[in-house]
C-alpha cells in the first residue's frame, strides 16, 4: 500500500510541481492519473522512488516512510518498486537479458552483477517473464534491434523481475502507436492482476486510462482534482482536468465499449475489447 | 541445465552468458591471444632496466627540483624574441597556408573541379598530410637555412594539408540545389562561386582559420627544436645549456597562450557560427 | 538597413554605410598585422639562402634518387619500435584518460574541485606537443623508447580524456535513471548505465589516437626518443640522402597503412 501525505515539490527554478498532494493506494490497484502536460504527473511518480527529491510531505510504502530514507535504504526500498518509463529507458547497447536481469541489480553485489552471474532463480525468473511477454527468442538480441512495442516489454519484464510491490509506470504508451499502446496496457493490467500489484499509471490519453485502470486520479497544477471511477469522467470533470474543449465524442467512445465488454478485465472481456479496439481503428 | 516451473510445466534454463562480441569463436580467441602476444612483445622492447631506472629516478628528481622555480628574468629578451617570432611566424605561415587553400580546395571539390584537377589536387593535399610539420621543418632548414623562414614554409605546407582538405569536403558536402538555382540565373563561374559557394562554406572556414592558428603557434614551438626559428629554438637552447628553469618559465608561457588562444578561438568559432 | 533613401529613389546596399566602413576598418587592420608579422619574419632571414633554395632543392632531390633499397634491412627494427610506441602510449594514455574523464564529466565527478583538477591535467598534456614531452623525457630515462612511449602517453591523456568526458557528458540520462530506479548502486549504476553507453566512444578514441600516435611517433627519434625518426636524423645529418628518401617512403606507407587500420577498425566498431 502506498500512502502520501502533503506531498510537496518545488523546483530550484522556483516551480511549484506538486501543492501538497494526498493519496492513498490500496494494495492490487491499479490507477490512472491524467492530467495536462506540466500538472506534475511525472514529477509525483518520481517522487515516490525519490529519483526527485520531494521538498515537503510524506510518503510511505507500507509501514515504511520512504522519504528521509538514507542511501543505503533508499536502495532497497526502490528495488521493492519497478518503474516503466516513457521511451522504454533500456540500455541500448546491453542485451535483451541483461537489461531484464537488471531489475535484480538492488539484490545482487557488485563484482557478481559486473560479471553477468546473476543467482539461477534470477535467470530462470528472467526467462519466464520473457516467455510470458512473447520475447523468448529475443533474449541475446542487442536492446537497440527491437521494436518500440518489444522495447516496452522488456521494461516491464526489469520493473517486474524486481518483485515489486508497486509499480511506477511513465507515460508507457507515449512513444508507442494506437494497437501496441493497447498491447502494452493490456499486459501491465493482466500482469497487475496475476501478482496483486498495485500501479500508477501516468497517461496522456484519457481513453486508455477509462479502459485499463479502477481508479482515475485527475491532477492539475500539482494539485488533485479528480479522484473516482473511470467512468465519473463527464464532460465537466474533463473541462476541470484539461480546460475547455469539446469532450462529447472521447465520452461517447468510451460508452461504446463499456457496452461491448466489461471492466473485470475476465478473457472474455479482453477478447471483446480487442475487437472493438480493432473495430475502431479501422 | 533447466529446471521445470511447477506450475506451468514448461521449464526455463537456470544459467546464461552473455554472446561474445565476436561471434567466431576461434578468431575471437586468436584476437585475444594475438594481442597478448604482441604486448608481451612489446614490452620486452621496451628495455626497461631497473637499475638504470632506479639511477634515473633521482635525476629525474634533479631534473625536476630544477624547474622550479621557472626563471623567468635572466634571459627575458631572448624569450620575448622567440614568442614574438612563433606568433609572427603563426600568423603569417596560416594567411599564407589559407590563400594557398582556397585554390587548391576549390580543385579538389569533386562536384567543382573536372577529373584531372581533382587528382592533382588531392595528391598536393595527400602529400602534405602524410609528413609531419617538423619533417617538412627539416627540409626547409636544409633549403632556406636557420631561422623562421624555414618554419613559416613548413607550417604553410602543413596548413594546406589540413585546411585545403576540410574546405573540399566541405565544398562537396554543400546543398547542391542553391548552387543549381545560382547557376540557373545564368551566373559566370566566379559569380557562381562568391554567390552560390561562399556563403555555404564560410562560416565554418573562418572558424577552422582561427582553429589553425592555434595549431600553428603549437607547433611552430616545435619546428624551433630543427632549426625553424621561433619559440621552440628558444626552448631547445635552453635544454642544451642545462637552464632548466629557464626552459620552464619558456613551458609555462607556450601553455598560457596555447591556453589563451584555445579560449578565443573556441569563443570565436562560437561566435562566427 | 540596408535600403537608403536618396534623390533619385531607394537604393539598395548589402551593408549598411557605417557597418562597411567597421568591414574596411578590419582589413585594414588584419593586413596591417600581417605585414608586421612578415617584417618580423623577414627581419631574420637571410635572403641569400632563400634565393639560394630553387638550386638547393634540384641538388639535394638529386641526391636523394634513387632511394636505397638496401636500406630497409636495417629499417626493420625501428619500424617496429615506432610500432610499440605508438601502441604502448596509446594503452597508457587510454588507462590513465578514463578516470580523469569519469573525474572531468560533469555528470559523473565526485566534486567540482576534482573536475578542475581533471581539467588542468587534460590541458596541460595537451599544451605540450609530444615532442617537447620527448625532449624532457629523454633527459630523465635517458634515449630511447621508454621515453618515446611515455611522450606520447602524456600527450595522448589530454587528448583521450577531453573527448571521452565530452562523450560522457552526452549520454542518454533516462537509461541511467531506469538502472538507477532499480534500487543500483552507484559503482552499478555506472557498470549498467553510463559505461555501456559510452563504450563505443571510447573504443573510437583509442584508434583514432593510435593513428595519430604512428604519424607522431616517426618524429620523436630528431630527440633521441627511439623509432624511425633516430634513423631519419642520423641519415640527414651524415647527409645520406638515399637513405632519407628511403626512410621517407617508409613513413608514407606507415601512415597510409595506420590509417587504413584505423579506418577498418572503426568501422568494424561503430
Amino acid at each position: 500500500m502506498l500512502r502520501l501525505e502533503g506531498l510537496k515539490k518545488r523546483y530550484k527554478t522556483g516551480d511549484e510541481a506538486l501543492k501538497g498532494v494526498d493519496l492513498e493506494i490500496p494494495d492490487g490497484q491499479v490507477i490512472a492519473l491524467i492530467g495536462p502536460s506540466g500538472a506534475g504527473k511525472s514529477t509525483l511518480i518520481r517522487c515516490v522512488n525519490r529519483l526527485v527529491e520531494p521538498t515537503g510531505g510524506k510518503a510511505f510504502l507500507g509501514d515504511l516512510e520512504l522519504t528521509g530514507l538514507s542511501s543505503s535504504k533508499l536502495r532497497k526500498a526502490r528495488s521493492r518498486m519497478g518503474m516503466i518509463f516513457q521511451e522504454y529507458a533500456l540500455v541500448e547497447r546491453l542485451t535483451v537479458m541483461e537489461n531484464v536481469l537488471s531489475g535484480r541489480l538492488g539484490y545482487v553485489g557488485f563484482w557478481r552483477s559486473y560479471f553477468r552471474h546473476f543467482p539461477a532463480t534470477d535467470v530462470q525468473e528472467a526467462y519466464r517473464l520473457l516467455d510470458r511477454v512473447g520475447l523468448m527468442q529475443m533474449a541475446d538480441k542487442r536492446a537497440d534491434e527491437l521494436s518500440g512495442g518489444q522495447r516496452q516489454r522488456v521494461g516491464i519484464c526489469r520493473a517486474l523481475i524486481q518483485n515489486p510491490d508497486l509499480l511506477l509506470i511513465d507515460e508507457p504508451t507515449a512513444s508507442l502507436d494506437p494497437k501496441t499502446s493497447r498491447q502494452i496496457m493490456r499486459l501491465i493490467n493482466e500482469l497487475c492482476e496475476e501478482r496483486g500489484l498495485a500501479a500508477i499509471i501516468n497517461i496522456h490519453d484519457v481513453l486508455l486510462a477509462q479502459m485499463f485502470s479502477q481508479r482515475v486520479v485527475g491532477l492539475k497544477l500539482g494539485e488533485i482534482v479528480y479522484d473516482g471511477k473511470p467512468d465519473g469522467l463527464t464532460s465537466d470533470v474533463l473541462t476541470e482536468i484539461y480546460g475547455e474543449e469539446d469532450w462529447e465524442a472521447t465520452i461517447e467512445k468510451v460508452e461504446d465499449e463499456d457496452g461491448d465488454g466489461d471492466g473485470d478485465g475476465g478473457e472474455h472481456g479482453k477478447d471483446s475489447k480487442e475487437e472493438a479496439v480493432q473495430g475502431s481503428m479501422t | 541445465m533447466s529446471v521445470t516451473s511447477p506450475e506451468s510445466g514448461q521449464s526455463f534454463p537456470n544459467s546464461w552468458r552473455k554472446p561474445p562480441f565476436i561471434k567466431n569463436p576461434l578468431l575471437r580467441w586468436g584476437i585475444i591471444i594475438g594481442a597478448a602476444i604482441y604486448l608481451a612483445l612489446a614490452f620486452g622492447t621496451m628495455e626497461v632496466n631497473w637499475q638504470r631506472a632506479a639511477e634515473g629516478l633521482p635525476r629525474g628528481q634533479r631534473f625536476v627540483t630544477a624547474f622550479f622555480p621557472p626563471n623567468f628574468s635572466d634571459n627575458l629578451g631572448v624569450m620575448w624574441d622567440g614568442i614574438f617570432e612563433s606568433i609572427w611566424m603563426a600568423i603569417i605561415s596560416t594567411i599564407a597556408g589559407i590563400a594557398l587553400s582556397i585554390p587548391i580546395g576549390l580543385g579538389a571539390a569533386k562536384n567543382l573541379a573536372p577529373k584531372w584537377v581533382y587528382l592533382l589536387n588531392r595528391g598536393i593535399i595527400g602529400g602534405s598530410r602524410t609528413f609531419p610539420e617538423i619533417i617538412l621543418a627539416i627540409f626547409a632548414v636544409k633549403l632556406f637555412g636557420f631561422g623562421p623562414f624555414a618554419g613559416f614554409v613548413a607550417l604553410s605546407i602543413g596548413t594546406i594539408g589540413f585546411y585545403a582538405k576540410l574546405l573540399a569536403e566541405d565544398i562537396e558536402n554543400m546543398s547542391a540545389t542553391q548552387a543549381e538555382a545560382i547557376k540557373a540565373t545564368g551566373a559566370g563561374w566566379f559569380q557562381w562561386i562568391n554567390y552560390a559557394i561562399q556563403p555555404q562554406v564560410m562560416p565554418r572556414m573562418i572558424g577552422l582559420s582561427v582553429y589553425r592558428l592555434d595549431i600553428n603557434f603549437r607547433e611552430s614551438a616545435v619546428v624551433g627544436i630543427v632549426g625553424g626559428g621561433g619559440i621552440g629554438a628558444t626552448l631547445n637552447t635552453a635544454f642544451e645549456r642545462y637552464e632548466f628553469d629557464t626552459a620552464a618559465a619558456i613551458l609555462l608561457i607556450i601553455i598560457a597562450i596555447v591556453m589563451a588562444l584555445e579560449y578565443t578561438s573556441g569563443f570565436l568559432r562560437k561566435y562566427v557560427q | 538597413m540596408p535600403r537608403i533613401e536618396t534623390d533619385s529613389g531607394p537604393v539598395w546596399k548589402r551593408r549598411t554605410t557605417s557597418k562597411q566602413w567597421a568591414i574596411w576598418f578590419g582589413w585594414l587592420v588584419a593586413l596591417a598585422i600581417a605585414a608586421y608579422a612578415w617584417q618580423g619574419i623577414s627581419d631574420k632571414t637571410i635572403w641569400f639562402f632563400v634565393q639560394d633554395a630553387p638550386s638547393q632543392a634540384a641538388d639535394i632531390g638529386g641526391r636523394m634518387i634513387p632511394p636505397k633499397i638496401s636500406y630497409m634491412s636495417r629499417l626493420w627494427a625501428p619500424i617496429w619500435d615506432t610500432l610499440n610506441i605508438a601502441t604502448l602510449g596509446t594503452v597508457i594514455a587510454l588507462i590513465i584518460a578514463v578516470p580523469v574523464a569519469f573525474a572531468a564529466a560533469r555528470n559523473t565527478t565526485p566534486h567540482p574541485i576534482v573536475r578542475t583538477i581533471a581539467i588542468f591535467i587534460i590541458v596541460s598534456s595537451r599544451s605540450v606537443n609530444s615532442l617537447i614531452w620527448a625532449l624532457m623525457l629523454v633527459f630523465i630515462f635517458g634515449p630511447g623508447v621508454l621515453a618515446g612511449t611515455i611522450a606520447i602517453g602524456l600527450r595522448s591523456i589530454g587528448f583521450c580524456a577531453k573527448l571521452l568526458y565530452e562523450g560522457i557528458e552526452e549520454i542518454d540520462h533516462s537509461q541511467v535513471e531506469a538502472i538507477e530506479a532499480t534500487g543500483a548502486s552507484g559503482a552499478q549504476k555506472m557498470a549498467y548505465g553510463i559505461v555501456p553507453q559510452v563504450l563505443p566512444t571510447f573504443a573510437g578514441i583509442g584508434v583514432f589516437r593510435w593513428d595519430i600516435n604512428i604519424r607522431e611517433s616517426t618524429i620523436l627519434g630528431l630527440v633521441g626518443a627511439g623509432g624511425i625518426g633516430l634513423e631519419l636524423n642520423g641519415s640527414i645529418n651524415t647527409l645520406a640522402w638515399t637513405q632519407v628518401s628511403m626512410i621517407l617512403l617508409v613513413i608514407l606507407v606507415t601512415v597510409i597503412v595506420s590509417e587504413w587500420v584505423s579506418a577498418k577498425v572503426r568501422g568494424a566498431i561503430i
